[in-house]
């Protein structure tokens, strides 16, 4: 399923932080051999981390990690303004605008769990008026971004080949939305209430009435 | 305050530390002391809607905006959906304003530093030498020093450590 969480909840799903910990250890440092910090339990954390982000986790049925992403709004400290300017010809801060970044998949996870996260993406938008949002990306993800069909317009970008990395912006579209959907297999009522299970549902009570 | 309302208010509960914006509705207001004080607050006139806009500011400031009215559902959920977008953008006009009204925090927002002032006052915080800072941004060291004196001087810092430390404490830089 599908959580969304602040960074001063993880506490509460304990597997499931540690194992996202762990998984971004995995992905960024081994795998991709970013420069990134490592913990002594083998955690990758970085400092946003400690400014409570909202992260969007896909939890296997075993409440381990299969993939997830992290968002902050760019009224605030965000990387694409701290240390990729240079690619973006000056600062992007908006309301209207969150930073995505540590998009993170489980080596394991098949092409699924990626296009969940992107629906998960699409609801955030839909559900708190986010117009866009903003992004440092590397070669890799290109493909997957096209495989889900969820491609951004790059804003600027530097390097070639497999050193490329690049800053992105995605808008919400209901077309991309429901390819996203039908590539991952869930339904949007499915997706709407996992939404709701975190941030509760505006349709059903009437707070006049309940007084 | 006397009460300490602000402890058993479901708005400032879910919406502290939160950034994004809530319908009073998706909240809990099923506890019975909570209950109690929806009950006195509408008696005080507060409307039967509300939509709440957190403001995460810079420096770790935080600010809530409420919009508040009574309608039936069906009327505040098209209002909502409608100008979701623009009630956010005066939440955070509103919260700039309210900023540049408090003494002492105006030249905070005027003097932010140019991109490659953060790049050059970032690895001087990080330890680099001025030799390695010109290398890596790829400028001389002369380039290097008109950078860092004009964050200097937007700091208002007296020398290099001391700009250093201003741009950390203001969130200007991470480390």
């Amino acid at each position: 399923m599908l959580r969304y969480i602040y960074g001063s909840d993880l506490h509460k799903l304990p597997v499931l932080a540690a194992s996202m910990f762990k998984d971004r250890a995995d992905q960024f440092r081994t795998r991709l051999g970013w420069e990134v910090t490592v913990n002594e339990a083998g955690e990758e954390r970085d400092e946003y981390d400690d400014m409570n982000p909202l992260y969007v986790i896909w939890e296997n049925d075993q409440g381990t990690h299969g993939g997830s992403m992290r968002f902050l709004p760019t009224t605030g400290p965000v990387m694409v303004n701290d240390h990729f300017q240079h690619l973006t010809t000056g600062t992007i801060r908006s309301p209207l605008i969150w930073e995505c970044t540590r998009f993170c998949l489980n080596k394991d996870a098949d092409g699924t769990v990626a296009a969940a996260l992107m629906l998960g993406g699409g609801e955030i938008m839909r559900g708190f008026g986010v117009a866009h949002f903003v992004g440092v990306f590397d070669a890799r993800m290109v493909r997957i971004y096209r495989m889900i069909g969820s491609s951004p317009e790059v804003l600027g970008s530097e390097g070639e080949g497999h050193d490329r990395i690049a800053v992105g912006l995605w808008e919400f579209n209901t077309e991309a939305q429901a390819k996203v959907a039908a590539r991952c297999g869930i339904s949007p009522q499915q997706s709407q209430q996992w939404f709701e299970q975190a941030f509760g549902s505006s349709r059903t009570q009437d707070w006049a009435q309940t007084g | 305050m006397e009460q300490n309302y602000q402890r058993l208010d479901p708005v400032v509960i879910g919406c502290f530390q939160r950034f994004h914006p809530v319908d009073w509705k998706q909240l809990d207001w099923s506890a019975k002391a909570v209950r109690a004080f929806q009950r006195e607050a509408i008696e005080y006139g507060i409307g039967n809607q509300g939509y709440s806009v957190p403001v995460r500011g810079p420096n770790g400031q935080f600010a809530l905006f409420t919009v508040n009215h009574s309608c039936d559902d069906a009327t505040w959920a098209a209002f909502t959906e409608t100008h979701r977008r623009d009630l956010i953008l005066i939440a955070h006009y509103f919260n700039e304003k309210a900023l540049e009204f408090e003494p002492n925090r105006t030249p905070d927002f005027a003097q932010a530093l140019s991109p490659r002032e953060v790049d050059a006052m970032t690895l001087i915080a990080i330890g680099y030498s001025r030799a390695q800072v010109a290398s890596t941004l790829q400028i001389s060291e002369h380039t290097l020093r008109v950078y860092i004196e004009s964050a200097r001087f937007k700091l208002g810092a007296t020398n290099t450590p001391h700009a250093v430390a201003r741009a950390l404490t203001r969130g200007l830089i991470v480390v």
